[in-house]
């Protein structure tokens, strides 16, 4: 099946992966003293799946907090869709198409997978509060739609067995499906994953990074995600970043960066 | 009389469903759960869809007697696909979705299938991979267009657009259509199924069209199954059964065939459907019982006191309640109240508030486990069958069911027991042939049109019921002549809810032994209700507490056989506990998920050489296929138990 899969890849990559979607200019992120991000300048583009490698205490997570608007980088320039970025919070970040999960499962663990997900759906609902405790009318008629299309997400990750179980009764693989699902509902154009594989069995990993992919290849959406499984980005990822004590040590194909001397010597360590 | 010249006529499925779409039109044919919602094709819209699929499988080139291979599980658009495949002069051959490569290369190049129509992007890369084995594989078409995209569509499909090909080709292949639909005569092949065969290559079963029609017809009016009933197809469509309770009886009757979301929801649909004529293996009535008593001993301590008393009562009333048996007016009416608090909510639960005729075959079942059922008002009843006779040998009418007899003649059926006890039928069901393979057919059935089943068996006496003892080929002689009926043994074993599977031997030796495969989920459940920790299924398994359990259980079986005078000679004398569950991707288990007997002897060889030389423990190494076709080893030193046996009559005279 890879190989299909794969001869089918290389041959669609120029149609599939478009412009710059977004690009992160000298950025530089600082906690007082601690300088977590140092002058790190890289693009996504549109269609790709992009993953942020490096060692612990590399700065990803932090990198990703920065793309989603969480943190806010006291130096350097974001443009997203080819407008620079004014510093924006979470929510605005969403509304303008980028969803992500967490390194560790966010969800509402006494809510059904069906709930959850449909959570995900809040920033499309446009009737307000009274309208929608009315549940009639045109309230109603945006629910069904909302429904259906929260059914097709379900129908996607193939979870409908567990569409009324609460999520906190769920073994943690599918919890991190269901997160997924969650971040899709909002339609992003842009999905970040944080570790969407840690903790994962062999099985589960096989599972998820299916659902990447199809992801991708399917809905269409760019992805940048953060992985510690090698083998899963090398699988997975049409450009790595790697980071390092809050630099960039390179940047490129999978191939490329996996025989980089500076990457294998972040990972391994170098004698001193 | 106008009804009986119109019954001449509907010689072929294609010719049932013209009928239907004329006498019940608009009520549902078929219903699907997708996205959540129950969606439903009605006659018409069925007939519609089938027509656009067949004028797209004549586009593409289909001939007459091409045969087209179904992998995917239970969907109406695999139902529509068999009779679009059946309207144009095509086989449909639905194959086991669960076959790894290996096996589906096999069948596929036995029979030559021109055409594949394949669920999704999972079934597709297993014929791609086998491709070079099955040249005459010409087109593959598939329903889930998911992760298809890149691939290479010249000899690809999807069903949409196959069927969209024939609604905009109508004008070119209309005529071609209804020539070869109006050509269908009654020998013409319905459809093969190739049985799963617990010995050898699977063989390809040919089933006419009178063989199909016929059966479904005096099936229905044997139950009196009409229009109004809903099935729930779950089971492989590879298998007989589901092609004549789907196709076969739904077509005649004209009943609706619903399908699960997915395989893992499919308790929960049994429950949203509520059908009203049910199939299931004993395996499958075992797992909601097992399942049952595991929460009823969660509950709380009022609960379950209310449980054990009103099912105490529904075991002592209720089978003479469904059978229509006199009852007391008292027990009758504490019976309503058991209803009303305990049967009724359960049956709710389980999905059989609405059984009117309910189906086990294909293993005997435990005698509790069908007694539950049926004194819970669920009219419970078993068939003997087997996909060379089109499913019906014998039945259990209304009101004569037991546990330990599969009832008489299905109507129409002519059954014999030959010299030495094998059982002998003669039916209008009775298969064509297998498939390019004249000396099985040859050895299978005689010129008479007797076929061989390969099952031993006796009509009990008083109630002129078969009774079935084992394979006819696994029945032997222990090494001082007494009668080796394994099968029944670990039948009796199998009934304890630990024991999930059971291999006895004994043939020519000079006592019986056995393997055991513990339950995970009963097992399981009673380690962690006893504080018992346990990492892996290998760990538990050779807990000398479930050593104790399973102990207690095989010498309980030893008592009851001890009283058996033809089969005292096969109580279990030492057993020992797997160290894995036998697997059908070990080849270990058939797909409908029986012993290969004869492989397991091979494979453990080593083991049961232990058994017989009076160790007390052996090491061994396996090898095991994982999912994903993978193979490692496990190793393992496991524990050999002596189980004390029971003095027989025979023992005794011979003393």
């Amino acid at each position: 099946m890879k190989d299909h899969g794969d001869t089918g890849h290389a041959a669609e990559d120029k149609r599939r992966i478009g412009g710059v979607l977004m690009a992160l200019e000298n950025i530089t992120l600082r906690f007082g003293g601690v300088t977590a991000i140092s002058n790190i300048s890289f693009d996504i583009r549109e269609g790709e799946i992009r993953a942020i490698i490096g060692p612990n205490g590399a700065g990803k997570t932090s990198m990703l907090n920065v793309i989603n608007g969480f943190y806010h980088p006291q130096e350097g320039k974001i443009t997203f869709r080819g407008r620079a970025r004014a510093a924006m919070k979470p929510h605005e970040a969403a509304t303008q198409g980028i969803s992500r999960t967490f390194q560790n499962v966010a969800l509402f663990a006494g809510m059904t997978t069906l709930d959850n997900i449909m959570a995900g759906r809040a920033l499309k609902m446009h009737r307000n509060f009274f309208w929608q405790m009315l549940r009639f009318g045109p309230a109603l008629e945006e629910e069904i739609e909302h429904r259906r299309k929260v059914e097709e997400i379900i129908d996607f990750l193939e979870i409908e067995h567990i569409r009324r179980t609460p999520v906190g009764r769920l073994p943690y693989g599918l919890q991190k499906r269901v997160e997924l699902g969650r971040a899709l509902a909002a339609e992003p154009s842009l999905l970040l994953l944080d570790e969407p594989m840690a903790g994962m069995n062999v099985e589960e990993k096989e599972d998820m990074s299916r659902f990447i992919l199809d992801v991708n290849d399917q809905l269409g959406t760019t992805i940048a995600l953060i992985e510690h499984d090698m083998g899963v980005v090398m699988d997975l990822a049409d450009r790595v970043v790697v980071l390092d004590y809050g630099r960039k040590i390179a940047d490129g194909p999978p191939q490329e960066v996996q025989a980089n001397q500076d990457v294998i010597d972040a990972y391994l360590g170098v004698p001193h | 009389m106008e009804e009986r010249s119109a019954s001449r006529d509907l010689v072929s499925i294609p010719a049932l469903l013209e009928r239907n779409v004329r006498k019940f039109g608009t009520s549902a044919a078929y219903r699907e759960k997708e996205f959540g919602i129950w969606q439903s094709w009605n006659w018409i819209e069925v007939a519609e869809e089938v027509r656009a699929l067949a004028l797209g499988l004549l586009a593409l080139g289909a001939r007459k007697g091409d045969f087209v291979a179904l992998i995917g599980r239970n969907r109406p658009a695999f139902y529509m696909s068999m009779v679009a495949a059946q309207s144009i002069g095509a086989i449909p051959v639905p194959l086991y979705q669960d076959a790894v490569a290996e096996e589906m290369a096999y069948v596929l190049g036995h029979c030559g299938a021109r055409f594949v129509i394949a669920e999704d992007q999972e079934q597709v890369d297993k014929v791609l991979e086998i491709h070079d084995r099955t040249p005459e594989v010409e087109h593959v078409i598939y329903l889930d267009p998911r992760g298809m995209r890149n691939y290479d569509h010249s000899h690809l499909h999807a069903f949409d657009d196959v069927q969209a090909e024939g609604r905009a080709a109508h004008e070119r292949f209309e005529t071609e259509f209804e020539t070869r639909r109006s050509a269908i005569t009654e020998d013409d092949i319905c459809v093969m199924l190739y049985t799963s065969g617990t010995t050898g290559k699977p063989k390809g079963v040919v089933l006419s069209n009178r063989n199909i029609i016929e059966s479904a017809r005096a099936s229905c009016e044997f139950d009196r199954l009409t229009d109004k009933e809903d099935v729930l197809a779950y089971l492989p469509m590879a298998w007989v059964g589901d092609f004549i309770f789907s196709i076969g009886q739904a077509y005649w009757a004209g009943f609706c065939v619903n399908c699960p979301e997915s395989s893992d929801t499919m308790m929960n649909d049994l429950r949203e459907i509520g059908p009203t004529y049910y199939f299931a293996p004993p395996r499958v009535f075992e797992t909601q019982l097992t399942n049952v008593i595991i929460r009823m001993n969660d509950a709380g301590p009022m609960k379950r006191r209310l449980f054990d008393h009103f099912m105490a009562h529904a075991r002592k009333v209720g089978p003479a309640i469904l059978d229509k048996k006199p009852v007391g007016l008292w027990d009758r009416l504490k019976y309503r109240l058991g209803d009303l608090l305990i049967y009724g909510p359960l049956k709710n639960v389980l999905g059989f508030s609405r059984v009117r005729v309910g189906y086990t075959a294909g293993e005997a079942i435990g005698p509790e486990i069908f007694e539950f059922y049926r004194s819970l008002g669920i009219n419970l009843k078993q068939l003997y069958g087997q996909t060379e006779a089109t499913v019906f040998i014998t039945i259990q009418p209304d009101g004569e069911v037991r546990a330990d007899t599969v009832g008489v003649p299905a109507p129409g059926v002519e059954v014999k027991i030959g010299d030495n006890g094998e059982i002998y039928y003669r039916s209008p069901g009775v298969f064509v042939e297998y498939y390019k393979n004249p000396e099985s057919t040859a050895s299978t059935k005689d010129a008479e049109g007797w076929v061989a089943t390969g099952d031993a068996g006796f009509f009990d006496e008083e109630s002129g019921h078969l009774r079935i003892i084992d394979r006819a080929k696994d029945v032997g002689k222990m090494a001082d002549g007494r009668l080796f009926a394994p099968k029944y043994i670990e039948n009796k074993l199998k009934f304890y809810p630990n024991i999930l599977e059971a291999v006895v031997f004994g043939d020519g030796r000079e006592m019986c032994t056995a393997f055991i495969n513990i339950d995970l989920t009963a097992v399981g459940n009673w380690a962690e209700r006893n504080n018992i920790a346990y990492s892996s299924y290998q760990e538990l398994a050779g807990h000398p507490q479930v050593y104790a359990m399973i102990q207690a259980h095989v010498e309980e079986v030893n008592r009851a056989v001890a009283s058996d005078a033809m089969l005292s000679g096969c109580q279990v004398h030492r057993f020992l506990i797997l160290h894995k569950e036998l697997d059908a991707d070990d080849g270990e288990l058939t797909r409908t998920r029986k012993v290969r007997r004869r492989l397991v002897e091979d494979k453990y060889a080593d083991l049961i050489t232990a058994l017989y030389d009076g160790s007390a423990e052996v090491r061994t190494e396996t090898e095991v296929t994982y999912e994903d076709g993978r193979k490692g080893t496990i190793s393992a030193t496991l524990e050999i138990r002596d189980a004390r046996v029971c003095e027989t009559t025979n023992d005794k005279a011979a003393a």
